[in-house]
């Protein structure tokens, strides 16, 4: 029972990823019609999003600092961030400490602008052109950002810290009436599962109960319709783009502290996301969350070591396994609406 | 016995009756139309004609096989060909590959690996596809691309492709559906043509009258998923019943 | 002549030139000038032009005659290498047994995804191949390491059983892939004044493959089959009215081309007897696509032009570095020259790929129909009339 529960909490921060990144997926697949291979890298992009902040914060200058000596007698160098000259030295190492956290009021309007650039520059030129191209020119793209990130950035992982407050684990188990230490679960993943719960929230909330919602969702059913309206569908589909880079970069920022960014991330992501947004049904967002979550869990158990004596190598394939049943028993996906790209 | 029977056909969509026991039943060489308003089931029953749909009740019988269940190669094999309402043609091949295409198939049937030969080293389908352009008067176009082709050439085209099958039966969906007046009377010029020229069964979806009292021999008025009549266009155009399922008049 | 027309027997011709002169017309400069770095005339690297233009070749059956967009053709390539080697490893360094393993074994591997994938068409083919391939690449890395040796590659080893040669050298040392002899690596060197040409054997071995995948290519682009596939491409939904089924049509195609990338892999393992399962990964995939893209798909010729391509800058860029740089731009105020090399950095050495990917996307967006559609507007600016059978263009199928 305690394992069962772990391999859920296990689950449920990866899950997590995948759903916010199948949903920005489905947003922009379901609104613009377009497959977006570089939505990968626009995860990407948030997470080093946040590594740029700290490297940020932490500019320091080198200061001789007199009370201490090293071997040779002279003075020890201390680098001060300038941030704690300016805020002072608790406050500022607070503020470095909570990079992560900080770099969320960074990334939104970062990524909105990325992906409104993105959509009006490239994306836009391509929704009469067949998915094909649109796989292949975004699949262009995706290779260009993340080399421009390796450029800048290297290509070994950068690691960046959570808050030190949310360093350790939280003891379900005790809540839970089990052993203590036997369902242990790390903060932070923690925050990041609620985090997402949050965002998936919100843009849920803005698609239901505002009038700008309304329009994407009517244009996500019938397109056609929506723009015989008189509605500029297009500046709204824009600023839906916007929001679905938003996502993907939100869900980046926040992963930085479970794995450290590298520029390939996106890209292992992407394919896994794909799948997801197949699972849960192209153009359903409920059913991108949903499979986001499942797969994820589903994952979790796979790697139990129980399981992976059963059946070797299941916890490498399962997603992959699970995907091509769905595609091949019922194509629209769990959610999918009837006839939408059931080809 | 005709060529098509179509036998106790009922299908339903959620609440609503599309087909109710329809029986319907074309002779051999006739054109053969089925008329009705807007949501009488001509489409549903098209559907099912072409196993597109699988009625809940009834069976569609062709030459004496069930076509119901299979699918739209197999019934093509059978002897069925079909007309779009827009035409549907390769649009990226050449005239004479579009004409080609459906002469192949007639030969070796809905796979053949010629991976190796040559297509135009085929006489044979190369004298057959120059025959039938012939026929359809397109030779000079036979290099055009199919997509440059006028709106009335694409039909006279599609025509082609399913006239060199030899079909036993013609189906015509709309034919002339969104035509000017000037392309429907073409169209109904070359469907006489047609028609003169060989033995064939037509079989019309129509809601233009002009076309179908151009063309038919017989005429089936489908009304809110029931046949209404089935009688000679002579006898139709003034049967008091058609008159009320098109025109809504109460008194009979 | 061979059963092909007057321009199709023209381009074949011109084709085969090109790659029996290749080590020659591919080192135009002289050994020691300083342009010989942008010589590309050594066997390594024609070995892989000639590999990934037949990879290429066969890529472009799939995708560019049916419009199927495969991102999973590297598991093929992949399992090609494996069998490859594993035909070393237990009867022969011959490589004829290998190739012939190789392209049986992907075959088969590719009637299988193909017989699934193919339920599905438009990006759910993409996808499902893309997850085929990607579940591959796990497995070969992790459960199948007894196969594929896992991280560090299947490679020849002294306790090989290789029953027909023994598992050694006569010397003791590790044997060497062959042709009845003839070692792979074997060259004979050529000097010219101050030219310097290498005839190498596993170059002509390649050679002469992909000499016969491009004829079998050709050959399919004009026949019935070649025609149905367009059909599959152009109309689906009246290639069925027409009578014809388009499924064994489409997994046909996938299999020719399954074969050719195993062919490309039993080729790559005969060169250099290692497989690894980095050779599965998508973004390998990826790679064939941006090929064909950038040749021209669906053109004869346009996959191994960009196979060609990719695998020169690959290799150029990839050697340059700041110092070349330097000196390139010495001839600027040092100022300039700085600059200039800092701009340039980026997309050298190790950022090589994002030059491919910045010319790819400018090739997907401005010329869809790759290099050849280029070749062919900048014919017709000249001769200041279309090309009276222009190489078809389309799009993909839906």
């Amino acid at each position: 029972m305690e394992s069962f529960i772990l391999q859920i909490l296990n689950g449920l921060d990866k899950g997590a990823a995948y759903a916010l990144i199948a949903l920005g997926l489905t947003l922009i697949f379901g609104t613009l019609g377009v497959v977006n291979f570089a939505h990968g890298a626009l995860f990407m992009l948030g997470a080093f999003c946040a590594v740029t902040l700290n490297r940020l914060l932490q500019v320091s200058h080198v200061v001789l600092d007199e009370t201490k000596t090293d071997f040779l007698g002279n003075p020890r160098k201390i680098e001060v961030p300038y941030i704690q000259d300016w805020l002072g030295e608790t406050m500022g190492a607070a503020i470095i400490d909570w990079s992560v956290p900080l770099s969320i009021i960074v990334t939104i309007p970062v990524m909105i602008l990325i992906g409104v650039i993105m959509e009006r520059g490239l994306i836009k030129h391509f929704y009469k052109r067949p998915h094909a191209d649109q796989i292949l020119v975004t699949f262009g793209l995706a290779i260009v950002l993340q080399e421009i990130i390796k450029a800048f950035f290297g290509a070994n992982p950068i690691p960046t810290a959570a808050p030190q407050m949310f360093a350790g684990s939280f003891d379900f188990g005790v809540l839970l009436g089990f052993d203590p230490f036997t369902v242990f679960y790390p903060y932070w993943r923690l925050i990041y599962f609620m985090f997402s719960m949050i965002v998936i929230g919100a843009v849920f909330a803005f698609l239901q109960f505002t009038t700008f919602g309304m329009v994407v969702r009517a244009g996500m059913a019938d397109r056609e319709t929506v723009g015989l309206l008189g509605i500029n569908i297009d500046r709204k589909f824009t600023i839906m783009f916007g929001i679905a880079a938003a996502v993907a970069g939100l869900a980046g920022v926040m992963y930085t502290p479970i794995v450290s960014p590298n520029y390939h991330m996106g890209m292992d992501f992407l394919v896994l996301s794909f799948v997801v947004v197949v699972v849960g049904g192209m153009g359903s967002l409920p059913g991108a969350v949903l499979a986001g979550f499942l797969l994820g869990i589903l994952q979790s158990f796979a790697s139990m070591s129980v399981v992976i004596e059963a059946i070797p190598g299941i916890n490498q394939v399962i997603i992959y396994l699970v995907a091509m049943v769905i595609l091949l028993v019922r194509p629209r996906g769990l959610m999918g609406r009837k006839g939408v790209m059931e080809d | 016995m005709g060529i098509l029977e179509v036998n106790n056909v009922s299908k339903r969509f959620g609440g609503l009756k599309a087909l109710d026991n329809v029986n319907l039943n074309v002779m051999e060489n006739t054109v053969h139309a089925i008329i009705g308003p807007n949501g009488a089931g001509k489409s549903t029953l098209l559907n099912c004609l072409i196993g597109k749909l699988m009625p809940d009740t009834g069976s569609v019988m062709f030459d004496g096989q069930s076509v119901l269940g299979r699918k739209p190669h197999e019934i093509n094999q059978m002897g069925i060909s079909r007309v779009f309402q827009t035409p549907e043609i390769f649009g990226d091949l050449t005239v004479f590959e579009n004409v080609m295409i459906p002469i192949f198939a007639k030969r070796d049937g809905a796979f053949a690996l010629h991976a190796f030969s040559r297509v135009l080293n085929d006489a044979d389908i190369v004298m057959r596809t120059e025959a039938m352009l012939e026929d359809v008067d397109m030779q000079d176009k036979r290099h055009a691309n199919a997509a440059s082709l006028s709106r009335g050439d694409k039909r006279r085209l599609e025509m082609a492709m399913c006239l060199s099958q030899q079909p036993k039966l013609l189906l015509l969906d709309e034919p002339t559906a969104g035509m000017a007046r000037a392309d429907t009377n073409n169209t109904i010029d070359l469907l006489k043509e047609i028609k003169a020229s060989r033995d064939i069964t037509m079989c019309i979806i129509e809601h233009d009258m002009h076309v179908v009292f151009s063309l038919a021999e017989r005429i089936t008025v489908l009304a809110q998923g029931t046949p209404l009549v089935e009688d000679t266009p002579e006898n139709i155009k003034g049967h008091p019943k058609v008159r009320e399922a098109y025109l809504g008049e109460a008194q009979v | 002549m061979l059963g092909l027309t007057k321009r199709d027997t023209a381009l074949f011709a011109i084709v085969v030139a090109m790659v029996v002169f290749a080590p020659f017309i591919l080192n135009p400069f002289p050994a020691a000038s300083p342009m010989a770095q942008f010589n590309a005339g050594y066997p390594d690297l024609m070995q892989r032009f000639l590999i990934f233009g037949i990879f290429a070749i066969g890529f472009n059956i799939l995708f560019g005659l049916t419009g199927y967009l495969s991102f999973g053709h590297a598991a093929f390539l992949g399992t090609g290498s494996y069998a490859g080697v594993w035909m070393f490893k237990l009867l022969s360094m011959n490589v004829l047994p290998a190739i012939v393993i190789a392209v049986v074994v992907a075959g088969l591997f590719s009637v299988l995804i193909g017989y699934i994938s193919l339920r599905r068409s438009g990006i759910y083919f993409s996808i499902l191949t893309l997850a085929f391939a990607q579940m591959s690449y796990a497995l070969a890395y992790s459960v199948l390491t007894p196969i594929t040796n896992g991280e560090t590659g299947l490679q020849l080893s002294l306790n090989d059983p290789r029953i027909l040669d023994g598992a050694a050298a006569a010397d003791g040392s590790l044997p060497v892939p062959n042709f009845f002899g003839i070692e792979m690596r074997s060259s004979t060197e050529l000097y010219f004044g101050g030219w310097e040409f290498t005839l190498n054997a596993g170059y002509y071995l390649c050679a002469v493959f992909m000499i016969a995948a491009f004829y079998v290519s050709i050959r399919i682009f004009r026949s019935p089959f070649g025609m149905m596939l367009r059909a599959v491409k152009s109309n689906q939904q009246r290639m069925n009215y027409t009578g014809l089924n388009s499924r064994p049509y489409t997994l046909a195609a996938f299999v020719i081309s399954g074969m050719f990338a195993g062919l490309a892999g039993g080729l790559l393992v005969a060169m250099d007897p290692l497989a690894g399962a980095e050779r599965m990964q998508w973004t390998r995939s990826g790679e064939v696509v941006l090929m064909t893209i950038l040749g021209g798909m669906g053109t004869l010729i346009g996959p191994v032009l960009g196979a060609g391509l990719i695998k020169y800058l690959e290799n150029i860029l990839s050697k340059i570095n700041d110092s070349i740089l330097h000196q390139w731009f010495s001839l600027f105020p040092d100022g300039l020259s700085d600059f200039l090399v800092f701009i340039v950095h980026p997309f050298i050495g190790k950022g090589w790929n994002l030059t491919l990917g910045l010319v790819f996307m400018l090739v997907v967006i401005f010329l869809p129909g790759g290099l050849v559609q280029g070749g062919q507007k900048i014919a017709a600016l000249f001769r200041r009339r279309k090309p009276d059978q222009p190489v078809s263009v389309k799009h993909p199928a839906e």
